[in-house]
């Protein structure tokens, strides 16, 4: 539905979006992921046909935005960075002029406008003008904006910044319910997000795409991955963390203290699952175990390696 | 054509959500009234016509037009809803124009509110209203070419100001262009043909050729390709400074 082709902007010396390629399918939503400046906006802005790429392009169900960008702009929903609205109008006014751009007039606007307002929300401030509401509602009313059109793709530049967690709660219930007949992207610096949306994430960094995988895929890059978290009664942790240390399939113990209890962190070599093992072997020693957790794999610690600019990033992409 | 007049409408009603509307109109019928009256001599003169009230009309405009259009484009800049505007599926010609429109009916609103005058000249003697008619038609198209440079101008900014500014500078050029001073800064040095170009490109000289009655297709083509011109350069300039 969406495909991106080899983007490329750049802003005098500076190249903002380094060959970005990718497609959504139908029923995808892509997590857009990056530190800010990474270059998320900007290929936001390229698809939705605001800003023209150096080159490369994108293609919105078979129209390319650079040849046919009405046919284009037709299939997309978009919610520019920051929910921009006209101040002075009412809502309903606002959703009114976007119907009527988008051609829709009398009963059938009014109709769309009715059910999105009931979908989003924003009915009890409809009346309202958008400078007097508040920052929640005026992204949701910048989301109802979106989807007046009913569209195939719908591009959300950060469409849960701003809002409290209930918010955020309700707009992520509202993405996952309109996904299985859209290609959804929507960017954001809230990894929380993309494992509770996303069905795929791109992680972008200094204009270029890093990574590319499902959220557990990529939480499975992280030296977190199948690590066990083991929290102990006493201060024996010395002594058992030498005794785990000499555990096949073990990488590496650490130790973290914190209120009275000690904690072991137990890295497993390539990723294994030794849980097993270390079950056992706590079993037949005896050790005060309170707790013993299997890490899947940290996001954000992905996220920082990846896009951090440093040797290991840099290694980490090779890899990838 | 819809979603010109789904623009047109939505700018049009914009002004009247806000102040500025009521605002402006009210300053545009004072500052009309006080000039013709107090500088213009209206009455003393005896004379039953509206000459000394349209008179004015071009340097009011160069003060309160530019006013109208700075925030045409540079507050869509400013507030980041030209990305929302821009990413809709509209031409641009269509978004310059419905703006542009808009505008215009609005300068054209606050001109039709000068209906008092005409009907005191009407009460007061018996004026040559076609001549009247005419000094309107010229005032409106003043306006117009003034919004046109205004929207260019505001299109290249984000700042209200600097667009009221190097509006108002942008016409004050073109409304001297045609002035002895200027034309005799010129005499001497200049080529001919340079002098009668720039002598043709005075807003106020051919302002005051509509005013005297006589509404020749010269001048109405040079109004309509003033506009033409920097409506084409407004679209031209979003365009190529959409980012920033």
């Amino acid at each position: 539905m969406l495909e991106i082709r080899n983007l490329v902007k750049k802003f005098g010396p500076l190249t903002a979006v380094d060959d970005v390629s990718f497609s959504v399918p139908e029923g995808e939503v892509l997590g857009f992921l990056g530190p800010n400046g990474a270059g998320k906006s900007t290929t936001m802005k390229m698809i939705t046909g605001f800003l023209a790429p150096t080159s490369g392009t994108a293609v919105i169900c078979g129209h390319d935005i650079e040849a046919e960008p009405l046919a284009a702009k037709r299939r997309i929903g978009y919610l520019p960075e920051g929910a921009p609205a006209y101040p002075d109008m009412t809502a309903a006014e606002f959703l009114d002029f976007i119907a009527h751009i988008r051609g829709f007039h009398g009963i059938e606007a009014r109709r769309r406008i009715a059910y999105i307002a009931e979908l989003i929300h924003v009915g009890d401030v409809l009346h309202q003008p958008i400078e007097t509401l508040s920052k929640g509602y005026r992204r949701r009313v910048g989301v109802a904006q979106a989807l007046l059109h009913d569209p195939a793709v719908l591009i959300l530049d950060e469409p849960t910044d701003g809002l409290d967690p209930n918010q955020k709660y309700e707009m992520r219930g509202i993405i996952r319910d309109l996904s299985p007949h859209k290609a959804i992207v929507i960017s954001t610096h809230l990894l929380e997000e993309v494992e509770a949306v996303c069905s795929r994430a791109i992680i972008i960094a200094h204009g270029r795409v890093l990574a590319d995988g499902t959220p557990a895929e990529l939480a499975a890059r992280s030296r977190y991955h199948n690590a066990v978290r083991l929290d102990l009664a006493s201060d024996e942790a010395a002594g058992i963390a030498a005794e785990l240390q000499k555990l096949p399939g073990v990488a590496s113990v650490e130790a973290a203290a914190d209120s009275g209890q000690a904690t072991l962190w137990v890295f497993p070599q390539g990723g294994q699952p030794i849980s097993d093992a270390i079950v056992r072997l706590a079993r037949t020693q005896g050790w005060p175990v309170t707790g013993l957790y299997v890490e899947r794999g940290h996001l954000d610690d992905v996220f920082r390696t990846i896009t951090a600019p440093d040797a290991t990033g840099n290694a980490l992409r090779d890899a990838a | 054509m819809t979603r010109t007049s789904a623009i047109f409408r939505r700018e049009l009603s914009g002004y009247f959500t806000t102040p500025l509307a009521y605002v402006f109109i009210v300053i545009f019928l004072v500052l009309a009234g006080v000039l013709a009256f107090f500088v213009g001599n209206f009455f003393d003169r005896g004379q039953a016509d509206l000459q000394s009230f349209f008179v004015f009309h071009p340097w009011l405009y160069l003060v309160l037009i530019p006013a109208l259009s700075m925030r045409l484009w540079a507050e869509e800049r400013k507030s980041g809803t030209i990305e929302l505007f821009l990413t809709l599926p509209i031409r641009l010609s269509e978004a310059v124009i419905g703006k542009f429109l808009a505008a215009w009916c609005f300068a054209g609103i606050a001109l039709l509110l000068t209906f008092p005058f005409w009907i005191t000249v009407n009460v007061l003697g018996d004026p040559d209203n076609g001549m009247i008619l005419a000094g309107y038609l010229a005032s409106w198209l003043m306006a117009g070419a003034v919004l046109a440079i205004g929207a260019a101008v505001s299109a290249g900014t984000k700042n209200q100001v600097i667009a009221f500014v190097v509006t108002a500078a942008l016409v004050f050029v073109l409304a001297v262009a045609g002035t002895p001073t200027v034309l005799g800064l010129l005499q001497g040095w200049a080529p001919s043909s340079v002098i009668r170009a720039v002598a043709g490109a005075s807003l106020f000289g051919h302002f005051t050729a509509i005013t005297r009655g006589v509404v020749d297709l010269r001048d109405l083509v040079y109004f309509l390709s003033i506009m033409v011109a920097f409506l084409a350069a407004n679209a031209i300039i979003i365009d190529l400074k959409k980012a920033d």
